[in-house]
């Protein structure tokens, strides 16, 4: 399947997405809301269930399943509400020593005025800070559109998975065209262009995984997140950050070849 | 050395401030180049730049973009859009970076983020304070995934290094946009900017066409962000080197 394709199939809204995800994979899940600073925002859930016999905390893009739940959730689109909702629960799950597993889906960070005057760059940026230096196990799942800065602020992981069609980039290629040759319209030569397939990423080391999209990929990816899992729970918490650390600190591109 | 030897390189050395900062008057509303900053900041003839040999591989193999790199070098006489390095302001050492937008609108691929990152690393080792001025349109394009990896890279390096205690004052000038904006350039303990800088995640054209209205005067500008919290302070490019030797002089151990 070319690039182009894989965009259109990780963009396909009957492809499975966090609810789908949630459902399948975790018990008694509760969803926790807000970020304690001003509002909730409904392009990120978040809350906390029990994988196998391990208490976790979800976190994920939600993108909608119609016109009416896409226009709440602004199309998994997050504004800083949703990351500073990540990072407050993100930090829960440290102090309770609770793995955390987040599910990426999203055409990027909303860039509107509101977003922006909350401080869209803040609430990024902290969000990734925050992932980085975790104390506690982070798998995150690319499962659909792993968008910009969007994206990112939720997979600063131990672990970064792909399903098989997802796409992972810099910038939507809509984006990407516009920006380069001003002509959002040449987003499938875009797309062959920017490397975004999940085995283009795990060729070049930037992922670590790429599940595929078979009938059973739901309990390939259970029984993946299980012995993932029990293997960082293993790690001491220096040694863990510190692995993760140096994870993102070779991504260099620089002595790759 | 002589007592007439210290005055005269005090002299000579308050000379050539005189000389940087009028050039960085005169250029108030353009940019400075990196090593124009750098001569204005840092006491005369003590900087020494590290990391200079780094240079892209191109990593997902960008049509043109070994060209367009040759070309600028030559051009620009810097081979990316950043020179790191250790100085000395007010005799005080400190590790600094400074982005250059001549060089793909100083965008952060993965020579800036390794810049950062042995720059960071190298201040954390030696307990020297951080000062990055950004100046930058955000993740480059043409090193595709790299760059955003370049994000997490640089963020997690400045948090680490915060948790140890060291000092990190994030100089914002115009403009600090997108990937760079929304990674290490947010997380100084404390925040300048210069009046006016254009800083942002998404810039205006995108929200323009994303919301299809014409956006407030001033938006997305340093007093608007001042005024939102998002950052410490508007700093003039003329008066930045004495606010930042009063920064340093209250973090001396």
């Amino acid at each position: 399947m070319e690039a182009y394709e894989r965009l259109m199939t990780a963009r396909d809204a009957k492809r499975p997405n966090i609810d789908f995800y949630i459902n399948e994979l975790f018990d008694d899940f509760i969803e926790l809301h807000g970020d304690r600073l001003y509002k909730d925002d409904k392009a990120i859930v978040a809350g906390i269930g029990i994988f196998h016999d391990i208490p976790v905390t979800v976190i994920g893009h939600r993108k909608g399943k119609d016109t009416q739940e896409n226009i709440e959730c602004n199309f998994g689109m997050a504004s800083p509400e949703g990351y500073r909702k990540a990072v407050r629960l993100m930090k829960q799950a440290e102090k309770f020593n609770r793995p955390v597993i987040t599910f990426v889906d999203t055409p990027g960070a909303y860039p509107g005025v509101e977003a922006e005057s909350n401080g869209q760059s803040n609430a990024i940026a902290e969000s990734i800070a925050c992932m980085s230096n975790l104390k506690v196990p982070v798998i995150s799942i690319i499962t659909g559109e792993g968008s910009s800065g969007g994206a990112i602020a939720l997979a600063v992981a131990d672990k970064v998975w792909m399903l098989e069609n997802a796409v992972y980039s810099i910038l939507s290629p809509e984006g990407f065209a516009s920006i380069m040759w001003k002509d959002a319209s040449r987003a499938k030569e875009a797309c062959d262009i920017m490397k975004i397939t999940a085995q283009e990423l795990y060729d070049f080391g930037i992922i670590d995984g790429v599940i595929r999209e078979n009938k059973k990929f739901i309990v390939t990816l259970d029984g993946m997140l299980y012995e993932e899992i029990k293997n960082l729970k293993k790690k001491k918490l220096e040694v863990l950050v510190k692995e993760r650390y140096m994870k993102f600190r070779k991504m260099d591109g620089l002595y790759n070849e | 050395m002589l007592i007439s030897d210290v005055f005269e390189r005090k002299k000579r050395h308050l000379r050539n401030l005189e000389k940087a900062r009028k050039k960085v008057n005169e250029k108030k509303n353009n940019h400075l180049t990196a090593y124009e900053r750098i001569a204005a900041l840092c006491d005369e003839g003590r900087f020494r730049e590290t990391d200079k040999e780094l240079t892209s591989k191109n990593p997902i193999n960008f049509p043109d973009y070994d060209e367009k790199r040759e070309e600028l070098t030559k051009k620009c006489h810097m081979n990316d859009a950043i020179v790191t390095g250790i100085g000395r302001i007010d005799h005080k050492k400190v590790a600094i970076g400074v982005f250059d937008t001549r060089f793909f609108m100083g965008s952060m691929g993965t020579v800036v983020g390794e810049r950062i990152v042995r720059l960071v690393e190298r201040a954390k080792k030696d307990e020297l304070p951080l000062i990055i001025f950004s100046a930058s349109g955000g993740a480059r394009m043409q090193e595709g995934l790299f760059s955003l990896m370049q994000m997490a890279k640089t963020a997690a390096a400045v948090r680490h290094f915060q948790e140890k205690g060291g000092l990190f004052i994030s100089c914002l000038t115009n403009p600090t946009t997108g990937g760079v904006s929304a990674s290490f350039a947010s997380l100084g303990d404390i925040i300048i900017a210069e009046p006016k800088a254009l800083i942002c995640f998404a810039g205006p054209r995108v929200i323009r066409q994303t919301i299809g209205q014409e956006l407030p005067e001033g938006f997305q500008r340093a007093e608007f962000l001042l005024e939102h919290g998002m950052i410490d302070a508007i700093v003039d490019k003329s008066d930045m080197r004495d606010v930042i030797i009063k920064i340093l002089r209250m973090h001396e151990a």
